[in-house]
């Protein structure tokens, strides 16, 4: 009778061993793809490559986020609701914006003042400026996202920001 | 002798609520023309899709019938000018529509003259052309579907095209209480409805149509019939439907034809309908037989608000107050001014708005009913029984007031057409309806977001690496242009240090 009960418990355990192990190599191993939870929170993000966050573009934040350097609440044009959706995704705390929420907005260049200079156009994070050297210069607001990186670079302050639609 | 229709082998439709028809006051009179305003103005939008451009100019002649706006962009339908005279504006201006209160209209001074553009001598028969070049024709004509969606026609006769087809049904029901200027349409132009299902038929290789009539407009029954004994066309036929709403909705008409159920999001032409408004047909026919676009429309000026009901045969772009003083103006007590039916429509806040292609009923209801008090959901469960698609409102209101898109989504919002029976049956006097359309506005919203998002994180992208590629072919050629230079040997650098100052003597 011994032996049996021996035998019972000795299977139940290796199969809550190896069980077990399994468990932890698959947890250790699904989440530790670090390019998939990248993309996972950069489609979160508002993609407005402002720079706000103090990364230069949303995948570097996102980067960031992902190594734990960043914190979830750096982002004003996504405002509360992407706070809320990366907490949910990461299984962090929501934390309050530490800066206020953007209205949403586009840059206009005040076609007569413009000198033509390129200096804003560079700036674009998202190509949405257009114009050649010498020549006046015109904002794609349909492609515009409000980021404001071209208005301090604009040497007459011909650009502002106004709002969207 | 035999009654021209029979109602028979119909499918069921669930739910729907008999109301009050409200129609005696204007069908009493036949359809009366509007004079020709001194102001016309046409909204560049007029359909379902993208707006169309405009390709006229300020202070330019334009000719009845003239094409004044082109189609620009997905669903985008062109608009012609419905009389002669010079544009002054091309501007916002009040209309009525979903979202927004101001929409960019073409401004028309009439000259009084009415002069249409040339026609060509010889206007050839539909037969001669080939459906290819009809569905084409059908396109240019700024035809678009006159029940209320004002879904471009060619656009959707061209999508059917592609799909293997069993039926054309005609739609007359028109099943919202107080509008009638389908029926009134049907009793006086039953041979241009017919015209024009037969160049549907055409255009889509079709052998079978239905013409469908709600049972109580037993003129147009007779009219048709009539007319399509004269016509003596076997592939049309004349059915008789009991009086319901919403049956007059495509989905739910093609389900009481044919006995088949439209899929959630798909269309009529997944299970072999097409299915066009009886005006719809009426303006094709005019198009394609006779050379005129859609300039003019019949359209139902009704309720307790006006001093005569009637139905009007009015040029695009007439001033809805022009109308209405056409038909002896408001009455005293005239309180709220819709646009549609009472069901359907949309209230608005001046009758500056001009009547478009889609204004089937311009409706003044008295004072308003004592403002009912909207109270919390009961779960009686009245609105999931008349609801026609067979959604359940209740839990629809209860995630939309949440907020929470997926549930909405699985509960099939999507679907929803907006009839507004849940309203009509409840209790609590929840404005249900209205919140599935805010919802809706919110999920399209989200949406485009999300596609504005994911078009700046491409441009972003390829923004980077643009400027890698420059970073890297500048490397390479600064590196070749170093090595050309050590090639070339201590001899040429002397060479070149040599010749710079010879001129810098030179300068001196």
């Amino acid at each position: 009778m011994w032996t049996s009960i021996i035998t019972a418990i000795l299977i139940i355990t290796g199969i809550a061993l190896l069980a077990g192990f399994l468990l932890t190599a698959a947890s250790r191993r699904l989440p530790g793809d670090p390019i998939q939870i990248v993309d996972q929170i950069d489609a979160l993000l508002p993609q407005t490559q402002c720079a706000q966050c103090g990364y230069p573009g949303c995948r570097p934040y996102a980067q960031a986020i992902a190594s734990d350097a960043a914190a979830i609440n750096l982002c004003p044009p996504g405002g509360a609701d992407t706070v809320l959706r990366l907490a949910d995704l990461l299984g962090r705390d929501p934390e309050p914006l530490a800066e206020a929420a953007a209205v949403a907005s586009v840059a206009l260049i005040e076609e007569s003042l413009c000198i033509g200079c390129t200096h804003c156009r560079d700036a674009c994070p998202v190509d949405a400026i257009t114009g050649a050297h010498q020549f006046m210069h015109t904002v794609i607001a349909a492609e515009c996202t409000g980021c404001e990186l071209c208005v301090p670079r604009c040497p007459v302050n011909c650009i502002s920001m106004v709002p969207a639609r | 002798m035999n009654s021209p229709a029979a109602t028979y082998d119909l499918g069921k439709l669930h739910g729907g609520l008999r109301l009050p028809a409200e129609k005696a006051a204007a069908t009493a009179t036949p359809i009366r023309d509007v004079p020709l305003p001194d102001q016309l103005v046409l909204p560049i939008t007029q359909h379902a899709g993208k707006a169309a451009h405009p390709i006229v100019g300020i202070g330019e002649r334009v000719l009845k019938g003239q094409l004044i706006a082109e189609a620009f962009g997905t669903l985008s339908a062109p608009v012609h000018a419905s009389s002669s005279g010079k544009i002054v504006a091309i501007e916002p201006w009040p209309v009525s529509r979903r979202r927004g209160d101001n929409a960019p209209c073409i401004v028309i001074d009439c000259d009084g003259e009415d002069r249409a553009i040339e026609l060509p001598d010889q206007i050839p028969p539909f037969h001669s052309l080939d459906p290819e070049s009809l569905l084409q024709k059908i396109l240019q004509g700024g035809i678009v579907g006159l029940g209320g969606a004002v879904f471009p026609t060619g656009q959707k006769l061209m999508q059917a095209a592609t799909m293997p087809l069993d039926y054309l049904i005609l739609n007359g029901v028109e099943c919202e209480p107080y509008i009638s200027c389908d029926d009134l349409l049907m009793r006086e132009q039953a041979s241009l409805v017919l015209g024009g299902a037969q160049i549907l038929m055409h255009a889509l290789r079709l052998g079978k149509c239905y013409v469908v009539i709600e049972s109580d407009k037993p003129e147009a029954i007779q009219a048709i019939g009539e007319a399509l004994a004269t016509l003596d066309d076997n592939r049309i036929t004349l059915k008789q439907i009991p009086t319901i709403y919403p049956s007059g909705g495509e989905d739910q008409l093609v389900q009481l034809v044919t006995n088949r159920e439209v899929p959630s999001g798909g269309l009529p032409t997944d299970v072999g309908c097409v299915v066009q408004n009886v005006g719809t047909a009426a303006a094709i026919y005019r198009w394609i037989c006779e050379g005129e676009p859609l300039i003019s429309r019949v359209t139902t000026v009704t309720g307790p608000g006006v001093n005569s009901s009637m139905n009007v045969s009015v040029r695009i772009g007439t001033t809805v107050a022009d109308v209405i003083s056409f038909a002896g103006g408001y009455t005293e007590n005239a309180d709220q001014l819709v646009i549609g039916g009472p069901m359907c429509g949309k209230s608005v806040t001046t009758d500056r708005v001009p009547v478009v292609k889609a204004t089937n009923c311009i409706l003044v209801l008295n004072e308003k009913n004592a403002a009912t008090v909207e109270q919390s959901c009961i779960r009686c469960g009245e609105c999931a029984i008349v609801c026609p698609i067979q959604l359940l409102p209740q839990q629809l209101f209860w995630y939309a007031c949440a907020d929470n898109e997926s549930k909405l989504r699985s509960y099939g919002l999507t679907d929803c057409i907006e009839c507004g029976c849940c309203d009509l049956v409840c209790p609590s006097h929840i404005s249900l309806t209205a919140s599935f359309r805010n919802a809706k506005a919110r999920i399209h919203e989200q949406a485009d977001e999300k596609a504005r998002a994911e078009r700046a994180r491409r441009r972003f992208e390829s923004r980077n690496e643009r400027l890698e590629f420059e970073k890297q072919t500048r490397e390479m050629e600064l590196a070749l242009q170093k090595k050309q230079a050590k090639s070339a040997g201590p001899s040429a650098i002397e060479e070149i240090l040599e010749r710079q100052r010879q001129k810098q003597d030179k300068e001196d």
